[in-house]
């Protein structure tokens, strides 16, 4: 019953979550994978256009690890056909090759893969790991800065905790990127953070590097629940007023500094870190994710985006996404939704396990998303149980399009899927092998592949991170008294 | 709650069928009639009157029982005017029994037995002594229809939220607990006295003393939701102190006396998908139920998410996953709760002579393929139809079949 208690404080004090972020047409479409290995992007681009200088860089370096092949697994592409008996060989970070036949590299570990399957990494769109770390007391709660509905200036990697109990958790269940966003309790929340999740000492070390920040916004009950009786807004109409005040002035911002940016005449203007934020959204440099339950606000929100020039990348939670999927399909907008929650609160009323498939069969780039530290451990069965529930009503969903919820589509959500979500050549060597099919209750990740890198072996304790918290206070695997 | 059912025969015909209280039968029939379960095995025959559900290539078990939540209970989590499983202003609310909180008509009632969860126990929360839990059918137009058991147990909150309710310490939790225990035992020695008003003030009311009584006298189980092994400790202490029948609840740390757990003879409501550390149970892990299950203490499974006590069934696959036996599993999802709530005699297996509460399954009830064919609750056949099939009926098609 503690479940249910700590379920309903994270949803009400978070205001569960979501965010929708946008990018231009022309992003609209899944990048092709790059033909040879992409260089890393450079730490600090993309990050802001008002100043010149790098902001909190991405010191992420990869791990160096020996040449892997797995031999004679299922391999499920998220590109593709699922190859039986199939091979992967991963170097220098990279997948090399993949199909019935590779050749394995000079040194290779050979993984035998007889009755496994093999995935790519599962990317979670919508985590709180980190800015609500276990154990979940007030000292680890740095997800909602509840001190004005507009934070546009707050940053989650700012609260990010690399010790939290939680991630060692994830990424046993497979997950190999996050993207770790502030809470709903604000119209505007702040700016998310793009994680690889391998254990580190900063946050710094586990920034994706060259990836986009998204901007969380909420819809809904959550912000006017939370300032209601704090000044407002305490209704969905001054919601709405909200954003457009902070759009409006972001817009007036982005005229100053683009003018200065262009000619140099002068001091430049003063920096508002806040309309810094709002107005990289409307360059189209930070996608928008948007929590957002009910169809009548998902307009209310595209409409926005259009009153203002910026797109959403994707609705998160998004229950009622299926009532509307003409027009997310249309908009290019994606969903982020959960397979089965529902009712905890008036706006999650009307959640039906088909929501993901309905979202598929139109067109809607649909994820399966967490907003949880105990579901992130298991998005394959979420993907699962959504996917079967398509089918079951009679909604023809494959294999291939439920795994790509939990890897393709995701990596989309948040612009990188030229880089991850997908198992091709050129692609970072983010990879899980299952115990057997990831969509069975029964399955588990026995390896997960970071980067190359071997952060997880449940066959193996040398394999299997602990965080500093861990140590000392919770028993290790095992440890049967 | 027999008075509305109607007198019809049904037989589920060839199906694997896994009584649970015996080994599986393949090719099997389960004939009810008037409610019940009259026959169940490879020789029996169908009568000419009877309603045949064909079950070949499906499996069939017993209804499965939620051994948690509040369905019936809750209707909106954030709506304060929803919600009906607790009580505020009394730190020992052993008198509250939430079964006049239960709306037969709540939505969430159709949406969790079309997944075959038919029977599961409405839980009081809050305060120190929660209340009086009870063991619903999710099928009736009354309470009296749906009561299962009233009461299926007293609930003690023996965790960190416990304590706040006794001081803010788990020292004073427990001796919070025993004053009112003694205290109920002085006030059933004393009832004239206390009448007369001629007795020292006892540490609750009356009527929270009175129903106290049946759990000190081993009549019915204080179900005590302890995670921290320390706390589990105090509970195991408690009912040797007082020789009750407890039930641990959550018991997240449990694995880790899981010997003298089973050796005391207390059974477990766990809840498998549990492994967030806290302050309460920083041991807390997957294979809780596994370990507890191996050291032979009785367990049961929970799904504490209301609206997704559906999800019992993934609960109940990871902890297969996780190291549990399948059998035992299933065992822990149908007869265990049944045996813990004391109603074995009726429910938890397919047997000639119980409730027939029947599930008709595609395949194994708790893989992800898996779909649900048949209903069966009290030997009715329930429409597979909820709110949210209607919403998928109405937005199958755009624009809307308004």
């Amino acid at each position: 019953m503690r479940h249910v208690w700590l379920l309903l404080l994270a949803v009400i004090m978070m205001g569960g979550c979501a965010t929708g972020a946008v990018r231009s047409a022309r992003d609209a479409g899944p990048a092709p994978a790059p033909a040879a290995a992409p260089a890393p992007a450079k730490p600090g681009t993309g990050e802001s256009s008002s100043v010149d200088r790098e902001q909190y860089p991405s010191t992420y370096q990869r791990h160096p690890n020996p040449p892997v092949v797995i031999r004679n697994a299922t391999i499920m592409t998220a590109a593709g056909p699922e190859i039986p008996n199939g091979s992967i060989v991963l170097k220098d970070g990279r997948i090399v090759a993949v199909g019935a036949k590779v050749d394995a590299p000079a040194g290779a570990v050979v993984v035998d893969g007889t009755g496994k399957f093999v995935t790519p990494g599962l990317i979670d769109e919508h985590s709180h790991l980190g800015v609500y770390a276990a154990p979940g007391t007030e000292a680890e709660s740095d997800g909602n800065e509840a001190t004005n509905p507009v934070t546009a200036e707050v940053w989650a990697e700012h609260s990010f905790w690399p010790q939290d109990p939680q991630i060692p958790l994830a990424i046993a269940g497979g997950i190999t990127t996050i993207q770790a966003l502030p809470g709903s309790a604000n119209l505007i929340g702040g700016r998310s953070a793009i994680l690889k999740l391998i254990p580190a000492r900063t946050v710094q070390e586990m920034k994706f590097p060259g990836a986009r920040y998204g901007l969380k916004m909420a819809c809904g009950e959550n912000p006017k629940r939370v300032y209601g009786q704090k000044g407002g807004p305490s209704t969905r109409m001054g919601n709405m007023a909200g954003y457009r005040n902070a759009f409006a002035q972001a817009e007036g911002y982005r005229r100053k500094w683009d003018k200065w940016n262009k000619d140099h005449q002068g001091d430049p203007p003063d920096r508002n870190l806040k309309l810094e934020t709002l107005a990289e959204v409307l360059r189209g440099d930070i996608y928008v994710q948007n929590h957002c339950y009910r169809a009548d606000e998902m307009a209310q929100m595209l409409d926005l985006g259009r009153e203002f020039g910026f797109p959403f990348r994707s609705f998160h939670h998004a229950v009622e996404a299926y009532k509307i999927r003409d027009l997310l399909a249309a908009a290019g907008t994606g969903a982020a939704v959960w397979a089965d929650w529902w009712g905890f609160k008036e706006e999650a009323m009307d959640g039906i396990k088909e929501n993901a498939a309905l979202l598929q069969q139109a067109g809607v780039r649909v994820n399966i998303h967490s907003d949880s530290p105990s579901g992130i451990q298991r998005l394959n069965q979420e993907a699962a149980k959504a996917m079967y529930a398509g089918v079951r009503a009679g909604i023809p969903i494959t294999r291939d399009q439920a795994i790509r919820w939990v890897t393709a589509n995701p990596a989309w959500a948040i612009g990188l899927d030229s880089l991850i979500g997908t198992l091709e050549p050129g692609k970072m060597a983010d990879v899980v092998v299952w115990s057997g099919d990831p969509f069975s209750v029964y399955a588990k990740a026995v390896q997960v592949y970071n980067d190359g890198w071997l952060v997880y072996d449940r066959g193996d304790a040398t394999h299997q991170p602990r965080t500093d918290f861990e140590l000392g206070q919770v028993p290790p695997p095992g440890s049967d008294r | 709650m027999i008075a509305f059912l109607l007198a019809q025969t049904i037989a589920i015909t060839g199906g694997t069928v896994y009584p649970v209280s015996g080994p599986k039968l393949t090719n099997a029939t389960v004939l009810i009639r008037d409610g019940k379960i009259v026959a169940v095995g490879t020789g029996v025959a169908t009568p000419s009157d009877a309603t045949r559900i064909d079950a070949q290539g499906k499996w069939v078990t017993p209804g499965l029982i939620d051994g948690a939540g509040q369905v019936g209970l809750v209707e909106i989590g954030a709506v304060a005017g929803t919600r009906e499983g607790a009580v505020r202003g009394d730190t020992i609310a052993a008198a509250f029994n939430v079964a006049e909180g239960i709306n037969p008509a709540s939505v969430l009632i159709p949406v969790t037995r079309i997944e075959g969860i038919t029977t599961v126990l409405a839980t009081p929360t809050g305060n120190l002594v929660s209340g009086q839990a009870v063991l619903i059918d999710l099928d009736g137009t009354t309470i009296e229809q749906m009561l299962v058991k009233s009461p299926a147990g007293v609930v003690l909150d023996d965790s960190e939220t416990g304590k706040d309710y006794a001081g803010g310490s788990r020292a004073a939790l427990a001796e919070r607990v025993r004053r009112v225990f003694r205290d109920a035992l002085e006030f059933e020695r004393r009832r004239a006295d206390f009448n007369r008003a001629q007795i020292r003030p006892l540490s609750a009311s009356a009527a929270d003393l009175e129903a106290l009584l049946p759990v000190l006298h081993g009549q019915e189980p204080l179900i005590a939701y302890a995670n921290r092994r320390s706390d589990i400790a105090t509970a195991l202490r408690l009912a040797r102190e007082f020789k009750l029948k407890l039930v641990l609840a959550g018991a997240q740390e449990a694995w880790q006396i899981a010997g003298e757990i089973a050796r005391a003879g207390v059974p477990a409501l766990v809840e498998p998908l549990d492994d967030i550390p806290s302050y309460d149970a920083l041991g807390v892990r997957y294979e809780n139920a596994a370990l507890l299950a191996k050291a032979g203490v009785k367990v049961a499974l929970m799904e504490t998410d209301s609206h997704n006590s559906r999800n019992l069934r993934q609960e109940a696959g990871n902890a297969v996953a996780y190291g549990m036996a399948w059998e035992q599993a299933l065992r822990a999802v149908t007869l265990s709760p049944a045996e813990i709530f004391g109603v074995a005699d009726r429910y938890g297996s397919l047997e000639p002579g119980k409730v027939a509460n029947v599930v008709v399954w595609s395949g194994d009830p708790f893989e992800f393929t898996t779909g649900v064919e048949h209903v069966l609750i009290h030997g009715k056949e329930i429409p597979l139809k909820s709110r949210q099939t209607e919403l998928l009926e109405r937005y199958r098609k755009l624009p809307p079949a308004y």
